[in-house]
């Protein structure tokens, strides 16, 4: 390993320039040394042979003179067994541990090992001979629900790689060597649990990269069945603040069928980092009848920890995300907030001169959003399972004014949109969704035709109430004034969901099918009523009893009765 | 062996320049006799803001470098007490130099948080019943210049259970002041309270320092058990001083002229309300002014992403809409059965009552229902809204329930059939 030292030449925020001897790469890692302290940062630029970089922690203390390492590898995690149920920080820093040996606060200049240092089962899967490339599963040990790969690390070059020699089933360190490699030129590799990946080049060992065409049920009734996100694929959430981004996220997490989710609070509030950390473990998965948190890594960069990390912190989380992704799991990746994080790069592009776009944001901010939304997907890897990586990331316009550059560069690389709307939280309508401009491109677990229809309906209702607010409610037939009705009726008890609610709070595939065919059924009939009192009496009491059968549990004797119940209600009145 | 430099390079706004080494980010220098601290090193050239401004200061100026960062003195001594934004005593009491404890520090670690979930009782309705206050939250009150902010900060701060009480002031006319001051004494709280006190008077840097100087002993405080509560008013000011630094500074603004990091700057005094495991907690309370009633403004707008939920003070009362305490779930639990879906129910009824209010405006026929939602939107602004009413929280909630009753029929109001069943005061109106 080659270290190459430098000093430093000045400071400006948490931006370093360093004078350097020999060889410095785009992107290394190094460490400015402070009194006993070493504090990480990245090169991000070599100009008039002056190193530029970005330094991950506070730089108050650091003088002109300061000696500098470098470290000659690009900004990487570790990948092992033993990543899930941690939390980390934007630099993978494990911070319950942290805690233990620095107290309350972050003191900067310490980096544990994110991997924890404990035995594991292994099984081998290979035999000595086998033919290995990067990406190659050579052994197996369990890590809670899931059999953890031991694999070949993703970045090995050429394909003429054989298993030299192989450990017996048996336990093991996980620093231990499982496994030696020898190319055709006699190059030889020991492997053990744990390689590095660098977090800023996506992984691509797989065969091919197939089209999303399977929802990926949130359980929420408004995304799956009118704005469906499928796995492998892409959305975004921007809001205004307070319109429920985080809270929508959180539901996701806990409900989303499949098999990881990685959370990455990206320049956030801690305290809803907190709200998963002590909520998650006593949450059951109701696929697996285990913690939540066995399923879960909670990568935490909040807003107050410096600004550098926050950059690194979406990358770290799509790479363990990319890492799980390639033993042949669905990874859902949560990022809250990517304006955070297009903020981090506005600072540092800001300190760094560089020539400002729209609203002082760097150039290349929309091919930076792009190219970590393309990181999701869904793939056949080389051994012919199917695995994706679905990404989500809200978003926080300025202002909650769409049309900024964060927004607009990144609805134009996902795949559903689910804009939220203050109107909507302001009347406590949760989630907040806004079901006429939000859009979708997968397919959901409704039949869409019906979708569309009562999309349409949708669409009219908020026209008649447009125009109601114009002539008002006595220059409105009784014909459209059921249509608005009917709207109202949809959004009140099928896009709308009660998060407070044990059993509303998650609403399954079937069941929701079953409350779309009821609703869509009381949509399309004609009810033989014109007084707008009585149609008014009508509606609100078709709500409640809808309302009420969202309380019952799911194919009970109560849920078929009321069910029934609301048949008859409307039949009642059809003409 | 401090080493004395008496050769200003340039002078810029409130920075001035000097060659020097040795020197470290972030460390305190006296230039002349005004504190000024390191911002930027390049290569041997130094650049200091100075505290009390530039003004005045000449080239020939002796610059010392103290070879410390900007600490605060922390001890019980400091209750009672009123400094300036750089530490220094405005009371004519005695400068404290004891237990200094450097101010900005590191970051929490949020593994040591736990989840805030103590109900902080203030007897106002629009806040006990809508929107409840948090121990350990952190929440901006947005109002336009001219609503009593103050008024209400300080009633609040009188009214909520907490041990230590730090006033951060920034631009504040010194009539304010004074009236903070007076009316916490008129109360008693002068004796756990510490104020630190910038006017509109003082010099532009020291306005900066006000929040990390306050949030610097909350956090002492903190950690010896107490539960603290920091009110900071106006962090609009802070952010205009921000501004006017970075500008200085010719950093590149990204909107209005703000710099690009307002959201970092804001969000690392707002983080450090905390409730620690094992000690004590800080609930901030900050007041942002909305230039122009504007939320979209940047000030207001980073502000609200960084909160726990915010506050809107509008024509003298806290507004339903908008106004959003996001912990409350974390304590409206647990304290009365349909807490939850009167808050909710309520506040969509009153939606209803603006609409209808709008419709009565543009000269419709108003409709019964109209009528009622008219009812109902007059008695919950007399009732609920009116920033005089002081009632416990119970006893509000009876008297949401009452006012419903008085305006509609039990199927009217949305609610579970259950929860009316309990809970509705004229039970022959159920049959």
């Amino acid at each position: 390993m080659k270290t190459e030292t430098g000093y430093v030449a000045g400071v400006n925020g948490n931006l370093i320039k360093v004078d350097f001897d020999g060889s410095v790469r785009k992107n290394e890692v190094g460490y400015i040394l402070v009194g006993d302290k070493r504090l990480k940062g990245e090169v991000i630029r070599i100009n008039n042979g002056e190193v530029s970089m970005q330094i991950y922690e506070m730089t108050d203390g650091i003088k002109v003179g300061d000696p500098v390492e470098f470290t000659g590898e690009l900004m990487s995690v570790d990948l092992g067994p033993g990543l899930l149920t941690q939390v980390f920080d934007g630099l993978q820093n494990p911070l319950p541990e942290l805690a233990e040996q620095c107290g309350f606060f972050l003191e900067r200049g310490v980096y544990l090992d994110a991997i924890p240092d404990r035995d594991w089962e292994f099984t081998p899967t290979v035999k000595i001979g086998d033919r290995v490339e990067a990406g190659s599963t050579v052994g197996t040990v369990p890590e809670g629900l899931f059999t953890h790969h031991i694999m070949v690390p993703f970045t090995l070059k050429g394909n003429d790689w054989t298993v030299e020699s192989v450990k017996a089933a048996g336990t093991y360190n996980v620093h231990d060597t499982v496994c030696t490699i020898v190319n055709d030129k006699g190059e030889k590799k020991d492997l053990t649990m744990i390689f590095t990946q660098p977090v800023k080049q996506a992984v691509k060992c797989y065969a091919e990269r197939l089209r999303p065409n399977e929802p990926l049920v949130t359980k929420i009734r408004c995304i799956d069945a009118f704005l469906p996100v499928a796995k492998g694929g892409t959305f975004c959430t921007p809001g205004p603040f307070g319109a429920g981004k985080t809270v929508l996220q959180h539901m996701q997490a806990k409900n989303s069928d499949v098999d990881i989710v990685i959370v990455a609070a990206c320049g956030e509030r801690a305290g809803e980092v907190v709200e998963v950390l002590k909520e998650f473990p006593e949450l059951t998965d109701p696929k697996t009848g285990r913690s939540l948190m066995e399923r879960t890594i909670i990568i935490c960069n909040t807003s107050s920890m410096p600004v550098a990390a926050r950059e690194a912190s979406c990358y770290t989380a799509v790479t363990l995300a990319e890492y799980y992704r390639q033993m042949g799991l669905d990874v859902l990746l949560l990022a809250d907030s990517t304006s955070r994080w297009a903020q981090a790069m506005r600072e540092m592009s800001g300190r760094l001169e560089e020539i400002p776009g729209e609203e002082a944001f760097p150039a290349y901010l929309e091919s930076t959003i792009a190219t970590f939304y393309e990181r999701a997907g869904k793939v056949r890897l080389n051994d012919g399972s199917i695995a994706s990586i679905t990404i989500g990331g809200t978003v926080s316009p300025a202002g909650g004014n769409f049309e900024e550059p964060v927004t607009q560069a990144t609805l134009k690389v996902v795949g559903a949109f689910h804009g939220l709307a203050r109107e909507r939280s302001d009347a406590r309508k949760y989630p907040a969704i806004h079901p006429v401009e939000s859009w979708s491109k997968y397919v959901g677990v409704v039949d869409m035709d019906r979708i569309h229809t009562a999309r349409g309906i949708l669409i009219r209702s908020t026209e008649v109430n447009q125009m109601m607010k114009v002539v008002g409610e006595e220059g409105t037939s009784s014909e459209d004034y059921i249509i608005y009705q009917k709207g109202e009726l949809l959004d009140a008890v099928y896009l709308q969901q009660n998060s407070f609610d044990p059993i509303d709070q998650a609403c399954m595939p079937d069941r929701q099918r079953r409350e779309f065919d009821v609703l869509y059924d009381a949509m399309m009939q004609t009810y033989a009523i014109t007084d707008k009192k009585e149609i008014r009496a009508f509606f609100n009491q078709l709500r409640q009893e809808f309302l009420d059968w969202h309380g019952t549990e799911f194919e009970t004797k109560e849920f078929e009765a009321q069910q029934k119940k609301i048949t008859d209600f409307y039949m009642s009145k059809v003409g | 062996m401090q080493k004395v430099y008496t050769k200003i390079e340039s002078i810029v706004g409130n920075v001035v320049t000097v060659r020097a080494e040795g020197v470290r980010n972030g460390d305190l220098a006296l230039v002349g006799d005004s504190y000024a601290n390191v911002i930027k090193l390049e290569k041997d050239m130094v650049s200091l803001q100075v505290f009390a401004g530039a003004q005045g200061v000449s080239t020939t100026d002796p610059v010392r470098f103290l070879g410390r960062p900007m600490m605060v003195s922390f001890s019980e001594h400091l209750l009672g007490r009123v400094f300036d934004g750089a530490g220094v005593p405005r009371d004519n009491g005695p400068a404290l130099t004891e237990n200094m404890i450097p101010i900005g520090g590191p970051s929490f670690n949020p593994a040591k948080r736990i989840l805030p979930n103590k109900m902080v009782r203030t007897g106002i309705p629009m806040i006990d019943v809508f929107n409840t206050l948090v121990e350990s939250q952190k929440l901006p009150i947005f109002s336009i210049s001219g609503e009593p902010y103050n008024q209400l900060l300080s009633r609040i701060a009188m009214q909520a259970e907490v041990d230590i009480i730090i006033l951060g002031g920034m631009g504040l006319k010194y009539d304010d002041y004074m009236e903070f001051r007076d009316t916490l004494e008129k109360g008693g709280a002068m004796s756990h309270t510490v104020m630190f006190i910038h006017t509109a008077a003082d010099p532009i840097v020291e306005c900066t320092l006000v929040p990390d100087m306050s949030l610097a002993v909350a956090e002492q405080f903190a950690l010896e058990g107490k539960r603290v509560l920091v009110l900071l008013t106006d962090m609009t000011n802070f952010a205009d001083a921000q501004k006017e630094m970075a500008i200085t500074m010719e950093q590149v603004p990204s909107n209005r002229g703000y710099p690009g990091d307002l959201y970092s700057c804001l969000a690392s005094r707002y983080e450090k309300a905390v409730d620690i495991e094992g000690a004590g907690s800080i609930t901030i309370l900050g007041v942002t002014t909305m230039p122009g009633d504007d939320v979209t403004h940047p000030v207001p707008d980073n502000t609200g992403y960084i909160t726990e939920g915010q506050f809107y003070l509008k024509g003298g009362h806290i507004e339903p809409f908008g106004s959003l305490s996001r912990l409350k779930q974390n304590v409206n639990g647990k304290t009365r059965d349909d807490h939850r879906a009167l808050m909710d129910g309520m506040i969509k009824l009153y939606a209803q009552y603006k609409e209808s209010l709008e419709k009565k405006s543009m000269g419709f026929n108003m409709t019964e229902w109209d009528d009622k939602l008219l009812k109902y939107g007059e008695l919950f602004e007399k009732k609920m809204m009116d920033l005089s009413v002081n009632i416990p929280l119970e006893d509000a909630l009876d008297l949401g329930w009452d006012i419903l009753a008085d305006c509609f029929d039990p199927v009217e109001t949305g609610m579970k059939t259950s929860l009316i069943e309990e809970r509705w005061p004229n039970k022959e109106a159920l049959a």
